[in-house]
């Protein structure tokens, strides 16, 4: 893994994929425009120049039957990257996930695994409006049987794939739309690369932000502000919600007993919810305030720019939930 | 007489647990009234009676779970009155009074059992006054200063570290006073000459150790003008002024080397002068010697600064929390006062009063001092 | 009982009322309330050491005699 300079978000997953089709030909592209168009986020570009029509895909408008051919080409031994231009679009392949590709390992008692990975994006803030826009990621993470990862750094979109891809079982990656046009270093990482643990992104004794995807930014954006009035932030990056890192968590509610889950998902029946349920469950007696969630306004994601930016969680949201807590 | 039988609420119940009687022994129901509340798994269901007549007695305690068909209470179809209930099955079925629950983030209760740390002496500074995790340690540190105060240090580093401690606690103390109780303050100079000459002949009629100090009726006068203002004996806790039956003045007790107690007089208003100058002198005598006890500490209920006695004229007090009232004495100094357009010489003390505006306004502060004064130109009275 | 004694039998009373006092350096002409912490109490319990050690009998009229060092051996050495 290289110290190199910085490279958006968008070239580190263009560079996870090229590596992936390098190292196995069993590995191939499939999704909605990923190939001619170069990815709708525009990651597979020149991917179909270097690999060819048979490795990089495109598909029809049908996202039940390209997932669908996914999990039939896993079955039968090939290791399928399918994208799905949203999580909103993926609702019409969730018979797929929830009924094969999570349940046939265990329908076969154990004889088929499904090595599938499907990477989607996901979350507002692009204007997109209330069919483009939204988070589902603890729709997913509530099915046994599937993975579910979410990187927020440029150093997990570049690496967290390949780990998806040796992982037997159908893995899915939520990619924050935001994020494609970020920049950072990736990271150089001592002891290899895990896809176990979530990442303390900043230390601090008082609180502790949890947060992943395309919130994580806005949390250590409030966790500086709040530093310098006297509230030192802890900000956890969950980075896979299942499985997921649970002793991270209250490891750190031990430290700081006092917990702020931000979620773009909205609030009823949240990943923040579980989260939350979590640290009651297993860290009960050290917590000196109730959790607290900032997730979004329970309207469908606005179109209108100042309208989207009041729904999704902000960093100065994050800063007064946190202030009312001391 | 009738039975009245936990109902089956749905063909798959088997039992319900007993939430509580709307009705008591004695009383009249009608077919139709709501006599108890069940919980099942639907709910909780509010359970009707299906005759007329008097709650004769009932059967089963709140809180327990039983089957379906179990006989709950007897109505008497008859009954006219509830003679034949006894006074044992109606305290039985009397809700308790619910004492209001303490609201304790789980992490502060933690950290208290692990400190011994009382949670009923702690103020609570969250939300709906919880105690959280910063008001335990608040507690700890001025326990653990009085615990320094009770073991008098020998060597110079320790004394130093007890010290410390004693002011890191006063700064606690005093800090949160200031930063919670909007205080208000009156002043007002009272006329010790009748108490000064009372005392003068008292004391000549009294062997050196039995003397009375002038302070002692000082607090005396305190106590007594606390019977009839009640507001000023309280705390103010989780938002609402507790109001306390036992007068304990705390009496404000400077250390040598600095630092201060207000350790408390039991009963005040109670107590002889003679008894209070004694106990006082045990007082004063304990708390330098570090041998206070923990009621002493905790009890009081307002606190009496006589710190004037050295030098000041008034004193401005600031409020022990959760005390809502400070009474301050300054030296005794000769003045004239007026009489009937006669000038006459005289001693005169100022009183003031530090309170707590949150739990009294100035026109009931300005009576306290009042009636203070009235008090102390009647000296044998105390 | 001579001057010495007594001066050194009140300044070792007044050590035990209020240890903190450096005894060497107390001066005789000023008022002991005037140079160190004494409240009324102390100086209660102070005429009353007197009493038990000179049996000297005090009445409250008096006590402004016993303000400083040497008013208090002025008085003490008439007993």
């Amino acid at each position: 893994m290289k110290n190199g300079k910085e490279i958006t978000y968008r070239e580190a997953v263009r560079r996870a994929l090229q590596e992936a089709l390098l190292e196995d030909e069993r590995v191939f592209l499939m999704g909605e425009d990923v190939g001619r168009y170069g990815g709708s986020y525009a990651c597979s570009h020149g991917l179909l120049k270097e690999f060819g029509e048979e490795r990089v895909r495109d598909t029809p408008l049908s996202e039940s039957g390209f997932v669908g051919a996914g999990i039939g080409a896993a079955l039968g031994g090939m290791l399928p990257i399918v994208e799905v231009m949203t999580v909103n679009f993926s609702l019409l392949a969730l018979d797929q996930i929830v009924n094969s590709a999570a349940t046939l390992r265990h329908m076969s008692g154990g004889q088929f695994s499904v090595p599938l990975v499907v990477r989607m994006a996901t979350g507002g803030g692009r204007q997109l409006a209330a069919q483009h826009s939204h988070s589902l990621e603890n729709w997913y993470a509530h099915i046994p049987g599937i993975k579910v990862f979410t990187p927020a750094t440029v150093t997990d979109a570049r690496y967290m794939l390949a780990e998806a891809i040796k992982d037997p079982d159908p893995v899915f990656i939520f990619e924050h739309a935001m994020l494609y046009p970020t920049k950072g270093k990736i990271k150089e990482n001592g002891n290899g690369f895990n896809v176990e643990r979530a990442e303390i992104c900043r230390e601090g004794s008082d609180i502790s932000l949890i947060t992943f995807g395309g919130s994580l930014s806005k949390a250590l954006e409030a966790a500086e502000s709040l530093s310098s009035e006297g509230i030192e932030a802890e900000v956890i990056d969950l980075r896979i919600l299942r499985p997921l890192d649970t002793e991270t968590i209250i490891n750190s509610i031990t430290k700081t007993h006092r917990a702020v889950i931000v979620d773009e998902g909205w609030k009823t029946g949240s990943f923040a919810g579980e989260i939350s349920a979590q640290i009651m469950e297993k860290a009960f007696d050290e917590l000196d305030y109730p959790v607290q969630r900032v997730c979004s306004y329970e309207v469908p994601i606005p179109y209108a720019e100042h309208l989207e930016k009041l729904a999704l969680p902000q960093a100065n949201e994050i800063i007064d939930a946190v202030k009312e807590m001391f | 007489m009738a039975e009245f039988k936990m109902p089956t609420l749905g063909a798959d119940m088997t039992a319900g647990t007993l939430i509580g009687w709307l009705k008591e022994p004695g009383d009249q129901v009608n077919r139709g009234d709501i006599i108890a509340e069940v919980d099942t798994d639907k709910g909780v269901i509010e359970v009707e009676v299906f005759v007329d007549g008097v709650v004769e007695k009932l059967l089963i305690e709140t809180g327990a779970e039983v089957p379906v068909g179990t006989t709950l209470a007897i109505i008497n179809e008859n009954g006219k009155s509830a003679e034949k209930v006894t006074a044992l099955q109606k305290t039985e079925t009397k809700k308790p009074i619910k004492e209001k629950r303490l609201r304790v983030s789980p992490s502060a209760r933690k950290l208290a059992e692990k400190l011994g740390i009382d949670l009923q002496n702690v103020n609570g500074s969250g939300h709906g006054g919880r105690i959280q995790r910063k008001d335990v340690e608040l507690a700890a540190q001025e326990k653990s200063a009085v615990a320094e105060v009770k073991t008098k240090p020998k060597d110079k580093a320790l004394e130093k570290e007890s010290f410390t401690r004693m002011r890191q606690a006063i700064a606690a103390a005093m800090a949160r006073s200031k930063h919670e109780i909007p205080h208000y303050y009156l002043g007002t100079k009272i006329d010790m000459s009748r108490a000064l000459d009372w005392l003068a002949e008292e004391n000549a009629n009294r062997s050196i150790k039995e003397r009375i100090i002038y302070s002692v009726l000082l607090i005396k006068a305190v106590a007594l003008a606390l019977q009839q203002m009640p507001e000023f004996n309280a705390v103010w806790e989780n938002d609402e002024l507790k109001l306390i039956e036992k007068i304990n003045v705390g009496t404000a007790i400077s250390l040598r080397q600095g630092g201060l107690v207000a350790p408390a007089l039991h009963d005040t208003n109670k107590q002889s002068l003679g008894d209070l100058m004694k106990n006082l002198r045990d007082l004063v005598s304990r708390t330098r010697a570090g041998t206070l006890r923990s009621s002493e500490l905790s009890d009081s209920t307002i606190t009496v600064t006589n710190l004037g006695e050295q030098s000041v004229e008034t004193v401005f007090g600031v409020i022990y929390p959760p005390q809502v009232a400070l009474v301050g004495f300054g030296k005794i100094y000769e003045d004239v006062s007026v009489i009937n357009g006669r000038i006459k010489g005289c001693h005169k003390i100022n009183a003031s009063l530090a309170a707590d505006h949150r739990a009294s306004d100035g026109s009931r502060g300005a009576m306290l001092l009042a009636k203070i004064d009235k008090l102390l130109q009647e000296p044998e009275k105390l | 009982m001579n001057e010495k004694e007594i001066k050194e039998k009140v300044l070792n009373l007044l050590g035990e009322i209020a240890p903190e006092v450096d005894l060497e350096n107390v001066d005789p002409k000023v008022s002991f309330r005037e140079q160190m912490d004494i409240d009324s109490m102390d100086y209660l319990n102070f005429v009353i050491a007197l009493d038990e050690e000179f049996e000297a009998e005090i009445p409250e009229s008096d006590y402004t005699k016993f303000m400083s060092l040497n008013s208090c051996v002025e008085q003490l050495k008439q007993i």
